[in-house]
């Protein structure tokens, strides 16, 4: 049986004395796997991705990804996990507007101290396969919202992660630019990639996903494998 | 409680960065403010105040009693212009041995010189003359000594007045001042006419209807002149000579005290109108809210003053306090001098610093915050919303290709983001460098000041005068002989560890041109490596040349190249100048003459070779010397003067709270910085950049700036010592030398820019370390 790349046991998350974000919850993920957890607004959804992306800490509970206790890492442990394991894609892009689409691209690689020459090689190698090549001098700011999307999709898989991370990544896009990015996400996972997103978009989740959970209260009260798309 | 008390209350206490940093700013200001003009007023005041109580004369006359008579000098008193007059008093320049001290053996053999005035009592008229220690002099035999001669003698001790064996002795028997600074001693005129004084004569005492310049008192000394016989009047002095001389020292502060609360000033000003710009820049959001709920321009406008003033009257209560505390030190010194009059800041002085730095807080806040008043609401809202424009994309682009690590290179680019702020943080720090190198500079010309003005270069000093080593009393032995110079030079030369070395002989003379007796001291070589400085021409190199002091070129009209008549030990001879030598706070008149070769000095100053320790050189020059009846001793070490520590620590003090201040100013601009970039720090972070690169990227963000500070501020450093050490000097009624001009050297030029650089980082640390410290999830949540 496969390791599961991401293992979460019993997890959950409260913030000041209201209901908890998340409540006991366990989730594993395979690699290659792509996993949509859908739910309504505020039931713990980003919740649950910021843990797996380190960006958050469970309050009780273990979180491990790749075999890496990841509940436990410090500050700059979870840092060097991020850029070397995690790929993030956000809803609103958050791309930094004072750098170009080419400096947003190989910025993860640079703060890992990748060499400059394969940094290099791989954000162009990127770009092209994207189809945004011709933007790479440009500023994000004149970009359309699927283009920046795409370069957050280049700034993600800059450092080849385990795991891509993806929060709510049509949410800001309109429909064309939010089918463009579909087809993306589709491609890298059929390319092997890991993927888990978190969504509204019932139609990203079905064409991307190969499972679903749905996160309500916290908890997860459904956990569905769907068939593959013909 | 009203909605505007709510926002501001809201905005002093959220926003504690720029709280302090407004409240230290204006305390620093007030406190340096104070310190400027309340001892600018202080140095001036307690002068006019004791002249008046002791209703001080105004010109004081010597007249020769050969040629005039007591009646000749009181019928003066009736000459236009003279209101009210004091004496004839008979006075005598007599020499005055203290006694000897603790272990020594007979009485010294040379003391000063003293103007003795006879007088029967203090008086109550003209230059009514306050007893501070024991009583008026009355019977033979009794000396009362003026305050501030520089003598510390007990009361009841013995004194030798007068030179030679047989000169008779008198008690102290009080301590008394004059502000017209008419005597060093008094006795009882019998006493006096006693005595077998060199020169003896009357002094006379007037007050004038109109002696505010000097003008008004040489006229009135030219009419007294003319009253009395051709020829009586043998010397003068002007009250103005006398307040000159009193204040100048207190004086040397003004220049001081006004560059560094002016700098202050302008420093305070600076932070806090770009604190309240950035607190306005940053709250564009919050400030289309309020109006969006219905708050004014004006109301919004009050509100940020507010915020501003509430801090500032806190930080302005503060530095009045420090201001006064600070003073007291300085103050005790000047008090010291006047004797009487008990000084401390003027309340006046306090509530004009304290309202004026309040409206000018007020003024640049007004001014900041009206742009938020101007702002509309939806403009406001959009504003606060929409990230910056593309500023500094291009640093960012040329910044990425650097060959440094990324959150380096990311730092540098920051400062073209936001110009403003930065200008601003440039501004913060180049004063603060200006600030550190001109205390710097200022320290080391003031110790170099003290070591030119007290000649403190040699180690040893060997008295010149050979006694009888038979005789312990050289005293009581008859006249003593000075040693033969060949046989002084050679034991010197002899000695392992002489470096340098000159005999000295100092007689009272006689300068043409200017009253009283002054020094004439003669040397067997030059002196320059003792401590002396030249200001200009050169050192004498035989004899019949001269150096002098530039206060007595002043006093005699004089130039390089011209001559000077002095008489002294019943001859005269004619000097050619050739040297202006730095030589303050002298108050008598010193020329220096190249000795003739076959001179006798009466002492020697010997300097010994570094690595040489004086004392066992002292044992082992003395096993020459005591053969001769000399012996050579170690010159102590009389530690720095006390207004050069007060200004030093004053410098310390000032340059403390002006760093202080540029130092939160980065604060404040960093913080501001991180608040608007938390997003971008996030993003950072959630890409994997860990606390350490964060912390690097943010002092990174300041190191350009703090370069470019301590490049701007050190030249600006220079450029005010260089303005503010000869006005010093003029102050103290003097020229400098180069070597208190100059005192900086490249190496410390470079490691004082450098200081620009530490300043920022100082700044920024807290504000990185909030930054590194910034949870992710965090800061991605931040709007």
């Amino acid at each position: 049986m496969t390791e599961p790349l991401i293992e979460l046991r019993g997890v959950s998350r409260r913030y000041d004395s209201g209901p908890p974000a998340l409540d006991d919850v366990s989730l594993t993920v395979a690699p290659g796997e792509a996993l949509a957890i859908l739910g309504p607004s505020g039931s713990g959804k980003s919740t649950l991705l910021n843990l797996i992306a380190g960006l958050d800490k469970p309050t009780s509970g273990t979180v491990t990804v790749g075999g890496t206790r990841i509940d436990t890492l410090g500050e700059a442990a979870s840092a060097r996990y991020r850029r070397a394991r995690i790929g993030l894609v956000f809803q609103f892009f958050n791309l930094l507007d004072d750098l170009t689409v080419f400096d947003n691209v190989v910025l993860p690689a640079q703060l890992a101290g990748a060499a400059r020459r394969e940094t290099h090689r791989r954000a162009t190698e990127l770009l092209r396969g994207l189809g945004i090549d011709r933007h790479a001098r440009a500023y994000p700011g004149r970009l359309s919202g699927g283009e920046r999307q795409r370069v957050a999709v280049a700034r993600a898989l800059m450092n080849r992660p385990a795991l891509l991370l993806a929060d709510e990544p049509t949410g800001a896009l309109d429909t064309a630019s939010g089918a463009e990015v579909r087809r993306l996400l589709t491609e890298l996972h059929a390319d092997g990639q890991t993927i888990v997103l978190v969504t509204h978009d019932r139609t990203l989740a079905a064409e991307c996903a190969t499972r679903t959970v749905h996160v309500v209260d916290g908890r997860i009260t459904a956990d569905t494998v769907l068939e593959p798309a013909l | 409680m009203s909605a505007l008390t709510k926002v501001v209350r809201s905005g002093v206490q959220r926003r504690w960065v720029q709280t302090t940093v407004i409240t230290l700013a204006t305390a620093a200001a007030v406190c340096s403010g104070l310190l400027g003009v309340g001892l600018l007023v202080a140095s001036n005041a307690p002068f006019d105040h004791a002249f008046a109580v002791q209703h001080g004369a105004h010109l004081t006359v010597l007249a020769d009693r050969s040629k005039t008579t007591p009646a000749q000098l009181t019928a003066s008193g009736d000459v236009a212009g003279v209101t009210e007059t004091a004496g004839p008093f008979p006075v005598a320049q007599v020499m005055v041995r203290p006694p000897a001290p603790p272990g020594a053996i007979g009485t010294p053999l040379h003391g000063p010189v003293f103007t003795v005035v006879g007088r029967g009592a203090p008086g109550d008229g003209v230059d009514a003359i306050t007893v501070t220690e024991g009583t008026w002099a009355t019977g033979p035999g009794e000396i009362v000594i003026a305050a501030g001669t520089g003598w510390h003698i007990p009361l009841h001790s013995t004194l030798t007045v007068g030179e030679g064996q047989g000169a008779p002795t008198a008690t102290v028997v009080g301590v008394a001042r004059s502000v017209s600074d008419t005597a060093d001693a008094w006795m009882a005129p019998a006493a006096l006419a006693a005595l077998k004084a060199p020169a003896t004569g009357y002094q006379m005492l007037y007050r004038l209807t109109g002696a505010d310049s000097a003008a008004q008192v040489t006229a009135a000394r030219d009419a007294v002149t003319q009253a009395l016989p051709a020829g009586a009047v043998t010397g003068s002095r002007s009250w103005l000579t006398v307040k000159q001389e009193a204040t100048g020292r207190t004086a040397v502060f003004v220049p001081f005290l006004l560059a560094f609360g002016g700098l202050s000033l302008v420093l305070s000003v600076l932070i806090v109108g770009t604190v309240i710009a950035g607190a306005v820049g940053s709250t564009l959001r919050r400030i289309g809210i309020l109006k969006s709920l219905g708050f004014t321009p004006a109301q919004v406008v009050r509100a940020y003053v507010a915020q501003a003033l509430i801090p500032a009257a806190i930080g302005a209560g503060v530095g009045v306090a420090a201001g006064n505390l600070l003073a007291v030190p300085v103050l005790a010194r000047t008090e010291q001098l006047y004797g009487t009059v008990a000084l401390t800041i003027a309340p006046w002085v306090d509530v004009a610093v304290l309202l004026g730095v309040l409206a000018l807080v007020a003024v640049t806040a007004t001014a900041a915050a009206g742009r938020a008043g101007r702002l509309s609401a939806i403009d406001a809202l959009a504003v606060g919303r929409t990230p910056s424009a593309g500023r500094g994309q291009f640093a960012a682009r040329m910044a990425a290709r650097l060959p440094l690590p990324r959150p380096v290179s990311l730092g540098l680019a920051r400062p073209f983001g936001a110009p403003v702020r930065a200008a601003a943080m440039i501004v913060a720090i180049a004063f603060g460098a200006a600030a550190v190198t001109l205390a710097v500079g200022l320290a080391t010309s003031l110790n170099r000041v003290q070591v030119t003005a007290d000649h403190s270069g040699a180690d040893l000093v060997v008295d010149g005068f050979a006694g009888d080593p038979s005789n312990p009393d050289p005293g009581e032995a008859g006249e003593p002989t000075t040693a033969d110079q060949d046989a002084v030079t050679a034991a010197l030369d002899r000695q392992p560890g002489t470096a340098h070395y000159y005999g000295v002989t100092e007689t009272d003379a006689v300068v043409a041109g200017v009253s009283g007796l002054n020094t004439l001291s003669e040397f067997t070589a030059s002196p320059a490596w003792s401590g002396y400085e030249l200001v200009s021409g050169r050192w004498f190199t035989r004899p019949g040349e001269a150096v002098v002091p530039t206060e007595l070129l002043r006093a005699t009209d004089r130039q390089l190249g011209d001559t000077l008549t002095v008489t002294h030990d019943g001859a005269t001879s004619t000097l050619r100048i050739v040297g202006e030598v730095f030589d303050p706070g002298n108050n008598d008149f010193t020329v220096l003459a190249q000795a003739a070769a076959d001179a006798r000095p009466a002492s020697w100053q010997v300097g010994v070779t570094d690595g040489t320790d004086p004392s066992a050189y002292a044992t082992a020059v003395n096993a020459d010397l005591t053969a001769l009846g000399l012996t050579a001793h170690v010159i102590p070490s009389e530690g720095p003067d006390d207004l050069l520590v007060i200004i030093d620590a004053l410098a310390g003090l000032l340059t403390l709270l002006l760093v202080t201040v540029a130092g939160l100013g980065v604060l404040n601009a960093v913080v501001l910085d991180v608040r608007d970039r938390v997003h971008d720090i996030g993003i950072h972070k959630a890409l994997g950049m860990t606390p350490r690169q964060t912390l690097t990227a943010v002092l990174s963000s300041v190191a350009l700036i703090g370069l470019v500070g301590g490049a701007l501020g050190v030249p600006a450093g220079l450029v005010l010592h260089g303005i503010l050490v000869p006005a010093m000097g003029h102050g103290a009624g003097t020229e400098l030398p180069a070597v208190v001009l100059s005192v900086y050297h490249p190496v410390q030029l470079a490691v004082l820019a450098l200081g620009g650089l530490v300043l920022a980082v100082a700044g920024a640390l807290l504000p990185a370390g909030w930054a590194a410290s910034t949870r992710t999830a965090t800061a991605l949540r931040t709007e």
